[in-house]
């Protein structure tokens, strides 16, 4: 393995934990919105959400592409107000990692939420516990398998991802070049001996992540 | 002196049934049952008083605090100051007996909590399980740890739902007269809701017997159970003998009732005048049976029975008897074999005439 190789590998992990630390706060937010309040246009939210796990994933990268490119409203904002660039760039790339496992962690997060039985928030309540309380005592405690393992394939999730990945953030090798898009472009260019050793640490890395994952979960029952 | 706690509500579902509680009022420090077969919105009641439901009109109050008014819980549930123990006792699995009772002492100082926490595991017998999960406990000591959580930080009113439902049938027959004698010290207004007799008669100072979402009688618990109001609170409490009679004499507040072929004498105090159909309600429990023909005892029903039935109870065994018309009584285990009771004895049922209540057919 070269240092080449290994940037890449470094790149890759350290996007996809960025965009699994990103989407966690929002995605469980959204998961316990889900679980456990009614609100107006909750139907077609969680529609919305799940779109980009059968939606192709360029497509996903498209519609990425045209709202964050410098021209597109979000892009536009980001720049006139931060001076930020997005598309193109390492931010495109967390972009698109957390738009595409997303929909997998509010999946399951909301699932594991839905779990907890509400007589037991409910009894949190008449015990002088403010929601907030409740949330943290005992929804997520009692929730947390389930929330750790949608954080888990979010994280895989996020480094396989190729499709909106390559839509929105490109292919600049050292600066937007994931794992998945490496892989690709080693083929394209011929060398499947690089394709198929980065495709090995791809594999072991993936392995590892549920491995860990599920030793962890064993233990915590 | 304890603030009153006032409901007055109602609460309707969509597929029909409708709770309605009218002007339930619950003072002092007393345990007051809610009683009724199940779906009766016993229950469903105790949650609207927890702020776990919301009523659809009325209000609900404790002393001068409003709870609940204009369709909305005005109090939430956090802020009622209530001690709530729910059928399964939700206890929360990830958290130790410690944490459990000391839920709701959130806020105050460790010292504080830990004292408080020692008294109730003390006062309850589970000291030295503060650092087990509730899943390694049994039955009644999940009930006492619930019973600590919810009674820790000093609850303004306790509410248990069905308390000894949870447990098997020994567990059960053991903790009923120990939580009787917990809730007596506790002294906190408590509502207790329970579909079993015996629960309701051994913890109960005063009775609500609801039907079909609705109060139907009140007072206190011996009162209701002597003495039901209606045929329908009659076949709630169960009382195991109900005849259709008629009025034959009534004189000096005692009435002379012709059930089958038997004439009975019974209080007819309460009943309106001028009635002459009626029910007469018998309780097993004040049937006294004796072998012997001329017995030394003052009831004024003396009546021959041929024993049809013997089904033991536990400790107990009921007798179906014919004296007549269907008769039920019940003896203990004991008292049973000594009289050497079979199928097709020939026996003396008596019954004092205050133990017959009679209750007016429509």
């Amino acid at each position: 393995m070269t240092s080449g190789d290994w940037q890449i590998v470094w790149f890759s992990a350290r996007m996809a934990l960025g965009s699994t630390l990103l989407i966690l706060p929002v995605g469980v937010t959204l998961a316990w919105l889900l679980a456990r309040r009614r609100w107006p246009g909750k139907a077609l939210v969680e529609t919305f959400v799940s779109l980009p796990l059968v939606l192709p994933p360029v497509v996903t990268g498209l519609v990425l592409l045209q709202l964050f490119g410098l021209h597109g409203p979000l892009g536009r904002w980001l720049h006139a107000q931060f001076g930020v660039e997005v598309v193109f760039t390492w931010k495109a790339v967390v972009l698109a990692l957390g738009a595409m496992s997303f929909p997998l962690l509010v999946l399951f997060a909301r699932a594991a939420i839905e779990e907890v039985n509400p007589a037991l928030e409910q009894i949190a309540r008449t015990l002088g516990a403010g929601e907030w309380r409740v949330l943290f005592t005992v929804t997520l405690p009692l929730a947390r398998r389930g929330i750790l393992a949608g954080v888990l394939l979010a994280f895989a999730r996020a480094l396989g991802e190729f499709g909106a990945t390559i839509m929105v953030a490109g292919n600049i090798p050292g600066r937007t070049t994931t794992l998945p898009v490496a892989i690709y472009s080693s083929v394209l260019n011929g060398d499947d001996a690089h394709a198929w050793t980065l495709a090995g640490i791809a594999t072991v890395i993936a392995f590892l992540a549920l491995w860990v994952g599920e030793r962890f979960l064993r233990r915590r029952k | 002196m304890k603030p009153m706690l006032r409901a007055d509500f109602a609460r309707k579902f969509p597929a029909g049934p409708v709770i309605q509680v009218d002007r339930l009022e619950i003072a002092g420090a007393g345990v007051t049952v809610l009683f009724g077969p199940s779906g009766s919105g016993k229950t469903t009641i105790l949650r609207c008083l927890a702020g776990l439901e919301t009523p659809d009109t009325g209000a609900i109050s404790l002393g001068n605090e409003t709870w609940f008014a204009g369709g909305k819980n005005v109090t939430r549930p956090k802020d009622r100051h209530i001690g709530f123990v729910p059928q399964d006792y939700a206890l929360f699995p990830h958290l130790t007996v410690g944490a459990n009772v000391g839920y709701g002492l959130h806020g105050r100082s460790a010292a504080e909590k830990a004292a408080r926490l020692a008294e109730l595991l003390g006062w309850l017998g589970l000291d030295g399980l503060a650092a087990r999960r509730p899943a390694e406990l049994s039955g009644g000591q999940q009930q006492r740890v619930a019973l600590a959580r919810a009674v820790a930080r000093r609850p303004k009113l306790l509410l248990l739902d069905e308390p000894l439902a949870a447990l098997d049938t020994p567990a059960r027959q053991r903790l009923r007269g120990e939580l009787r004698r917990l809730l007596r010290q506790l002294d906190v207004p408590t509502v207790v809701v329970t579909h079993d007799r015996l629960e309701a008669l051994s913890l109960g100072d005063d009775l609500v017997v609801l039907d079909a979402g609705r109060i139907v009688q009140r007072g206190p618990v011996q009162e209701v159970f002597s003495r039901p109001a209606s045929l329908t609170v009659a076949g709630i409490v169960a009382v195991e003998t109900v005849q259709p009679g008629r009025v034959l004499e009534l004189e000096n507040g005692l009435a002379t009732v012709l059930v089958g072929p038997a004439r009975l004498m019974a209080l007819a105090e309460d009943l309106p005048p001028g009635t002459t159909e009626v029910f007469a309600c018998i309780r097993a429990e004040d049937v006294i049976l004796s072998s012997d023909a001329e017995p030394h005892s003052s009831p004024r029903n003396r009546l021959s029975a041929v024993v049809r039935a013997i089904v033991g109870e536990g400790p107990l065994t009921r007798i179906e008897l014919d004296c007549g018309f269907p008769l039920t009584a019940v003896l203990t285990k004991q008292a049973c074999a000594e009289m050497a009771l079979q199928e097709g004895s020939a026996v003396l049922a008596l019954v004092k005439a205050p133990q017959i209540h009679l209750v007016p057919r429509p």
